[in-house]
């Protein structure tokens, strides 16, 4: 019996226990992966609408994003076929896009504007200068901190600190006895989680990962400065078990009032100043830092986007969800019932034109770290990539969170920061060579 | 015995299902030896021809391979003991005459239907979180540090949450196993003033080998391929990449299917080892 | 061993296992409190035990965003499925193992099992090329054959050493008395047999229930079973203790309550032929 025979009659045999099982291919539906981040969520109940204007039903997958992440890769490099729209991010726009795996967005409608798409954003998402995602929210690091500690501590956060300064900061906020923690910072293994914040953080000390004949840079001196401040930081004034701490953590810490300043993401703004946090009415921002002397600072780059797999049979139909999804009347809609502190931030230049959105207390700031991000030129040194918090070539995903492992290893106590520098290199030497890039 | 003519009968029978079976289960063995060879990155394009021994030699000259095989041993070694030492002294405690027998047992077998993406979450976010976590809260309560049980204590963590979800099962073949001991055997020995020690060791536990030798059997196959529990817990981090972990890196983080493939055979082949090991060790139990 | 005991002797004992089963079953019951809570609730310092208001609220918010029925019906298909083909094909493949053995009967068993432990990771690829090139992708029909072959060896393995317990003199005289092998099998073997298929079944639908790797991998949205509804809920933005534990108690209740009904025969039942 050949393989192909044997499949399909264990298959029949198995379509009788099961029932019926294939989907019977509606025209007007479209399936859609996405990760499970609020504002995603909050899209998903306004489906209707969409369904509604459109006649176009919208099949929602859910997951988590590193179950996401594997889930879209398989399907979009077999051609599965699974999916009318992949949520994905600045990582993966650029690679996939080379790859012509996805549909350029260059016949978007003049009313969807997008020109009026944030520059940054636009260039993150494009290959060769053609958008292969939209943008559904973007965002990049800022300092977050709590005024009134900050007050207390007779200091006044400057709109552009210095690391020597966010130290400083640190130690007089650091309070053990009433559980505040002068700074809480990411340092959970994986690259999009500790592996992002130690990368900015390099940037602005100067470090980068590769010199420009793609050799790893993690025996220079640059790295060995930022984390050993990192390190010093954090064993001083940071959390117990930061090591482990990633965005979430870091979050629920805040809100809980334990942490003096947080430096993440752009979009952690609106949640430390929603329902959800205790300390909501005393939260001040400021761009991410640099070393004294390093012009470059700790500001990354991300976008959350949609994007069309090429091959889908619903292309017109995923443009249309596209158009709507990350417009401009989707943001009022979103402002309308939810206010404009919930609309999804940092896609679109008109947005902090709106006068009732620079009223919120983090837009302007917001816009100023993107605005201060540039992943074509993310380091003081030349480099050979794009990408600021991340590499933008296929192998760095997972050369990232080995090489953000023995960084956390280091934060744990569990190595020194030498010894894990060494393993870095190690790794990321390994890599490139396997990959043919040396 | 049977005769000749039913004998043949019978093979003629169940050939067909002997080797579909047989044959099912060398589909995937075959691809990962096919893969192992090849040089494919699915993000470059997929299949770009011959590799050779390449994929071989990097997976295993890569310094976290030897890692990764010590914490797969330390893993299933870790579990195994605890899982047997108190799935026995568990088993010997639900014999007992008691109240509630059915529903104490209930409770304790109930972890083993829980998916293990599940427990691994909720014993990370509601037990290990070294903020929120109620380890976390009952260390502070007696005046103690919490510990950052994902990051310092990972293996030991790990293997408590393995082994939390695999108590039950050996319990299960256990308990089966305590029930058809000889009580009278036991009665005449208590008489006999046998102190209680060596009556577990002369009479219980011999009874009980050949029920440990299958639970380790069955066990050492499942966490051979323990994965969700990391996977969501510590990510690999601290120490807590597995084999089989190291290979999910390879093919799904690096994207490169021909080293993972390699990897492959060689958990294969440390599987057979563990496997022939065991045989001869507890092998004559089985018979 | 079942002995008669002095009553303070039994008293120790109830004490005893149910402090050490409460211990067990804490960390289910800890998710099952948390999910009545409120998100504040569930991380207040120090933590709650049964002093909260009860709310709804996580399941209504579950229940909205997802179409719980649907991943729930998923997984009974998927699971069902795979145990009811699994057993079709394994029971005439250990019946010849058990009553037709040879000298290489034992290797070939311990082969079965030995090919579980191959990392299913490592063939991800291959087999969704398979399953595009068989459009099976997404289907429920897929997922029912791979889960099956997954837990084959298990099944295998289990019905072979039931069998083998069956004494072949039973057999013999059913012969004598001129039975054929239709016979034999149905009116001998399967009633002897019955005990041990049925802890079978009931073994391999919990391990096709919390397959979480294939099941993951090979879905999108016709045949994603709880599996892929929890890993919508784990790891959000931000610490959702009570939403995740109300989906969790949702993906872990019918099988947890299936577990207890059946609770009797598992342990009569799953013995892997431990008792001699």
């Amino acid at each position: 019996m050949s393989l192909k025979s044997t499949f399909s009659a264990a298959t029949a045999l198995a379509l009788i226990t099961a029932g019926g099982a294939f989907a019977d291919a509606h025209s007007a539906t479209i399936t859609i992966a996405t990760v499970n981040n609020g504002d995603m969520i909050r899209m998903q109940g306004y489906t209707d609408q969409f369904t509604a204007e459109t006649g176009i039903a919208v099949e929602w997958v859910t997951l988590e994003e590193n179950v996401l992440r594997q889930r879209v890769t398989t399907d979009i490099t077999t051609k599965g076929g699974q999916f009318d729209i992949m949520t994905i991010g600045m990582y993966e726009t650029p690679i996939w896009g080379a790859n012509d795996w996805l549909v350029p967005l260059n016949d978007l409608s003049a009313e969807y504007d997008v020109d009026d798409i944030l520059p940054a954003m636009r260039n993150g998402l494009s290959h060769d200068g053609t958008l292969y995602a939209a943008p559904f929210y973007g965002e990049s690091s800022m300092v977050m901190y709590r005024t009134d500690l900050m007050e207390a501590a007779g200091l006044e956060m400057p709109t552009a600190p210095t690391w020597q300064f966010i130290r400083e900061a640190a130690a007089a906020m650091d309070d053990p006895e009433n559980e505040i923690n002068g700074i809480c910072l990411r340092g959970k293994a994986g690259w999009g989680e500790g592996g992002a914040f130690i990368t900015v953080t390099g940037n602005s000390f100067g470090a980068r990962w590769f010199d420009e004949e793609w050799n790893a840079q993690f025996d220079q001196p640059e790295w060995a400065n930022a984390l050993n401040f990192y390190v010093n930081l954090m064993n001083d004034y940071g959390p117990e078990g930061y090591a482990t701490n990633g965005f979430n953590e870091n979050l629920s810490l805040f809100n809980q009032g334990k942490c003096g300043m947080w430096i993440d993401a752009t979009v952690a703004a609106s949640f430390v100043t929603g329902a959800d946090s205790t300390v909501a009415d005393s939260v001040g921002f400021a761009l991410a830092p640099n070393a004294e002397g390093v012009e470059k600072r700790a500001n990354w780059l991300w976008a959350w986007a949609l994007a069309i797999p090429a091959g889908t049979q619903q292309e017109a139909e995923a443009k249309q969800f596209i158009e709507w999804a990350t417009g401009k009347a989707y943001i009022e809609l979103v402002a309308a019932n939810e206010g404009w502190a919930n609309v999804p931030p940092g896609a679109r230049t008109s947005l902090y034109e709106t006068p009732e959105y620079q009223a919120v207390p983090f837009a302007k700031m917001t816009l100023d770290s993107i605005n201060a991000a540039d992943p074509t030129n993310p380091t003081v040194d030349p480099v050979p990539y794009v990408g600021i918090q991340f590499v933008a070539i296929p192998e760095f995903a997972g050369m990232a969170t080995e090489v953000s492992q023995e960084f956390s290893a280091a934060y744990a106590g569990q190595q020194t920061v030498e010894e894990a520098l060494a393993k870095a290199q190690a790794i990321t030497t390994e890599v490139m060579e396997a990959a043919g890039y040396r | 015995m049977a005769t000749k003519a039913s004998r043949s009968a019978a093979r003629l029978m169940m050939a067909p299902a002997v080797i579909l079976l047989l044959g099912w289960m060398l589909v995937p063995l075959i691809m990962t030896l096919w893969f192992s060879f090849r040089v494919y990155l699915p993000l470059r394009g997929g299949d770009q021809g011959w590799a050779g021994f390449d994929n071989y030699i990097r997976f295993v000259t890569s310094s976290a391979f030897w890692p990764s095989v010590q914490t797969t041993l330390i893993i299933v070694l870790g579990v195994l003991a605890i899982t047997v030492i108190f799935g026995i002294l568990l088993a010997l405690l639900l014999d007992q005459p008691m109240w509630g027998q059915g529903v104490v047992r209930i409770l304790v077998i109930a972890p083993f239907f829980v998916m293990p993406t599940v427990s691994a979450l909720v014993w990370k976010n509601m037990f290990m979180d070294p903020v929120n976590g109620l380890f976390a809260h009952l260390w502070r309560f007696f005046g103690a540090e919490p510990v950052s049980w994902l990051s310092d204590a990972s293996l030991p963590a790990i293997v408590m949450i393995v082994s939390w979800q695999w108590l039950p099962f050996a319990t299960l073949i256990l308990l089966t196993a305590v029930q058809s001991l000889d009580s009278e055997q036991l009665e005449a020995a208590e008489m006999d003033g046998a102190p209680i020690v060596k009556r577990f060791w002369f009479i219980v536990l011999p009874h009980l080998s050949r029920a440990i030798t299958i639970v380790i059997l069955i066990q050492t196959i499942f966490l051979l391929a323990i994965f969700a529990e990391i996977f969501v817990t510590t990510g690999g981090a601290f120490g807590t990449r597995t084999l089989s972990y190291l290979i999910f890196q390879r093919v799904l983080e690096s994207q490169n299917v021909g080293l993972g493939s390699a990897g492959g055979v060689y958990a294969i082949i440390l599987a057979n080892i563990v496997a022939i090991f065991l045989m001869r060790i507890v092998g004559k139990n089985l018979d | 061993m079942a002995r008669s005991v002095t009553p303070r002797r039994k008293m120790i004992n109830t004490t005893a296992a149910w402090a050490v089963g409460l211990l067990i079953f804490f960390p289910i019951l800890w998710t099952i409190l948390t999910s009545f809570k409120t998100e504040a609730q569930a991380i207040a310092a120090p933590p709650i035990f049964l002093g909260f208001d009860w709310t709804l609220e996580n399941y209504s918010v579950v229940m909205e965003r997802s179409d719980y029925g649907r991943f729930l019906w998923n997984s009974i298909i998927i699971a069902g499925g795979s145990t009811i083909l699994g057993c079709i094909i394994a029971v005439p493949a250990a019946w010849s193992m058990a009553f037709v053995p040879s000298r290489r009967t034992k290797d070939i068993l311990l082969w079965m099992l030995s090919t579980k432990m191959l990392p299913a990771v490592g063939v991800l690829y291959p087999i969704y090329l398979l399953f595009i090139e068989m459009g099976l992708l997404d289907s429920r029909a897929g997922l029912v054959v791979v889960l099956m072959l997954i837990n084959l060896p298990i099944i295998v393995w289990m019905l072979y050493t039931y069998f083998k317990e069956i004494p072949v003199e039973i057999l013999e005289a059913a012969r004598m008395d001129g039975a054929t092998l239709k016979e034999e099998l149905l009116y001998v073997l399967t009633p002897m047999a019955i005990p041990g298929i049925a802890s079978t079944l009931l073994l391999n639908f919990i391990l096709a229930w919390n397959e979480a790797f294939w099941t993951l991998n090979l879905t999108a949205v016709n045949a994603a079973p709880l599996t892929a509804f929890i890993a919508s809920y784990s790891s959000p933005e931000g610490l959702f203790f009570a939403k995740l534990s109300a989906a969790s108690t949702m993906a872990i209740a019918p099988i947890l309550i299936l577990g207890w009904f059946s609770q009797k025969q598992l342990v009569r039942g799953l013995t892997f032929g431990a008792v001699k």
